[in-house]
């Protein structure tokens, strides 16, 4: 047997593979761009038709509070119980509501809010998306002279822009209150400590970075379901039916799932 | 023939398109003329609805051009392919209703998105074409409470609600039974007559898709062979098309020697 032949074309076969999947990661992150670009240029450019943006607003906001407002409050209540079991430990649990406020504004409330429209909304648009280009759907727009970006894309884009900072606000709020029953009702923290803990911790750059947060994480969800779904047919082994759409909407949730949390880690190291 | 003189709506020249190893068109030529009705028969896979895809610019041939009303499809931005499409209807082969929409709002719908008329204007359009394809009284029904047949008819209503100069047909009458298939030919007829629209069909359902065209192709091993008179179809030398004719139509063309040896065998 020829070894060195052997070793050469191994390490042939591992610069090949390296070399395609560098050039199907390009093509795939060019891809997405172009998206974006398209879909932005399009959600700027007139005319706006406001109803499509309500009813998606309808569909990945208010659909999405039942679930929001129940982990809002579990949230802020292990938040509570956790944080009065260290602060009692140092004696300082008058910093209850500093620590609960603080940690949900700035980092669990847009990032767990967003996870959970992921897994709701941002599986529903992948797949809805998804089943429209396998179905020829979207290729029937295109036909009809209409543009599938301003038809399809853009009411979500949008909608998840509006829906997403409201739904963090509600989510900060309602956690702050399970915070509080669970300080306050529960382990007897002081309602007046609780609440002064908050106004005195609790600045506007916090606010604004949560905020900052729920807006990328609303574009980045649509975004990335949409577009998976929209090039379902690009996918590896996406072209194939029900299996396909099912794979690519299970890529779809990983993948803005992951952005999320890479990206709030990034706008938390440039805000801070 | 008389329409040989018509302006030139849409026009294939040596158009190639090969997925992966595989060479669906091989130098594809094909013209199609305004009032005519095309129909590009073939056999299943051999790359007739990737020719029509080329022709609504949903994909690119690797080399060739196409030009629909004058205008190379290749070159055109995306506006000039929008006001192109604008004077399309299209029936696709699985009609791909928005089936999250009904009846109704389906066929609504490219009036909505591309007219400036008012809801009322829309109804009076939406219900005449839904009246002319037999469909009053299924209005808020959605496309999966429908039959194939009825899907095809809602398709068809919704490719002729702006009054298209070109409408495409793929495969009109797939997966439908005789007397349905006859409804949509008697439909697409009656249309035809009513808008003047061209038409391009895509159809094994030969010979009864004859009766409607003014000239026929066929389309295969890659290639389009012939383009002419149905008549003129049924009778070429072509072995690939004499081929065709005989494996879908029998060997209508058998001489007396022939037909003995048949019964012999038999």
């Amino acid at each position: 047997m020829n070894f060195a032949a052997y070793g050469d074309r191994t390490t042939m076969n591992m610069i090949a593979a390296i070399g395609e999947s560098t050039l199907r990661l390009l093509e795939i992150s060019g891809r997405f761009g172009v998206f974006l670009v398209t879909c932005i240029y399009n959600m700027l450019k007139p005319p706006y038709k406001v109803m499509p943006v309500v009813r998606q607003i309808r569909f990945i906001g208010a659909h999405s509070l039942f679930v929001i407002l129940f982990t809002g409050l579990f949230t802020g209540m292990v938040l509570s119980l956790q944080g009065y079991y260290t602060l009692a430990k140092f004696g300082s649990v008058g910093f209850l509501g500093a620590a609960v406020s603080l940690s949900l504004i700035r980092e669990l409330g847009p990032v767990l809010a967003a996870l959970m429209v992921i897994g709701r909304a941002g599986s529903a648009i992948c797949a809805e998306v998804g089943i429209m280009r396998n179905s020829e759907q979207i290729d029937a727009l295109e036909c009809m002279a209409i543009d599938p970006y301003k038809y399809l894309i853009v009411p979500k884009l949008v909608a998840g822009l509006i829906a997403m900072p409201l739904l963090t606000c509600i989510f900060d709020v309602v956690g702050i209150f399970g915070g509080f029953m669970v300080g306050v009702e529960l382990f007897d923290v002081s309602a007046g400590a609780y609440f002064q803990g908050m106004y005195s911790s609790v600045v506007w750059q916090d606010i604004e970075m949560g905020l900052v947060k729920s807006l990328v994480f609303g574009l980045l969800l649509v975004w990335i379901c949409a577009a998976k779904g929209f090039y379902l047919h690009l996918e590896r082994g996406g072209g194939f039916g029900a299996e396909g759409v099912s794979r690519t909407t299970t890529g779809a949730v990983v993948l803005a799932s992951v952005s999320v949390l890479v990206w709030d880690y990034l706008i938390s190291a440039i805000m801070l | 023939m008389e329409h040989d003189n018509a302006e030139l709506v849409i026009e294939l020249e040596n158009v190639e398109k090969s997925f992966g190893e595989q060479k669906v068109l091989d130098q594809v030529s094909l013209q199609v003329r305004a009032g005519t009705t095309t129909v590009i028969v073939g056999a299943s896979g051999q790359g007739k609805s990737v020719i029509l895809k080329h022709m609504l610019g949903l994909m690119t041939p690797d080399s060739g051009t196409v030009r629909v009303f004058g205008q190379d499809l290749v070159r055109a931005g995306k506006k000039q392919l929008r006001e192109i499409r604008s004077n399309f209807g299209v029936l696709f082969q699985n009609v791909a209703l928005f089936d999250s929409m009904s009846v109704y709002d389906n066929v609504a719908l490219p009036l909505r998105e591309r007219t400036d008329d008012d809801e009322a204007k829309i109804r009076t359009n939406v219900e005449e074409k839904l009246a002319l394809m037999g469909l009053e009284g299924h209005e808020d029904k959605f496309p999966a409470q429908l039959s194939g047949g009825m899907q095809k008819r809602v398709g068809l209503a919704r490719a002729l609600v702006l009054n298209p100069k070109v409408v495409f047909f793929d495969e009109p009458t797939t997966g439908l039974d005789v007397s349905k298939s006859n409804e949509i030919y008697r439909l697409f007829f009656e249309t035809q007559v009513r808008l003047n629209y061209t038409a391009v069909i895509v159809s094994h359902d030969v010979p009864k898709i004859f009766k409607l065209s003014d000239y026929v192709a066929l389309m295969a091993n890659g290639r389009l062979q012939g383009c002419m008179s149905p008549e003129a179809f049924q009778l070429s030398d072509n072995p690939l098309i004499r081929s065709f004719v005989i494996e879908t139509m029998g060997p209508i063309y058998s001489s007396e020697t022939e037909e003995s040896l048949l019964y012999e065998t038999l």
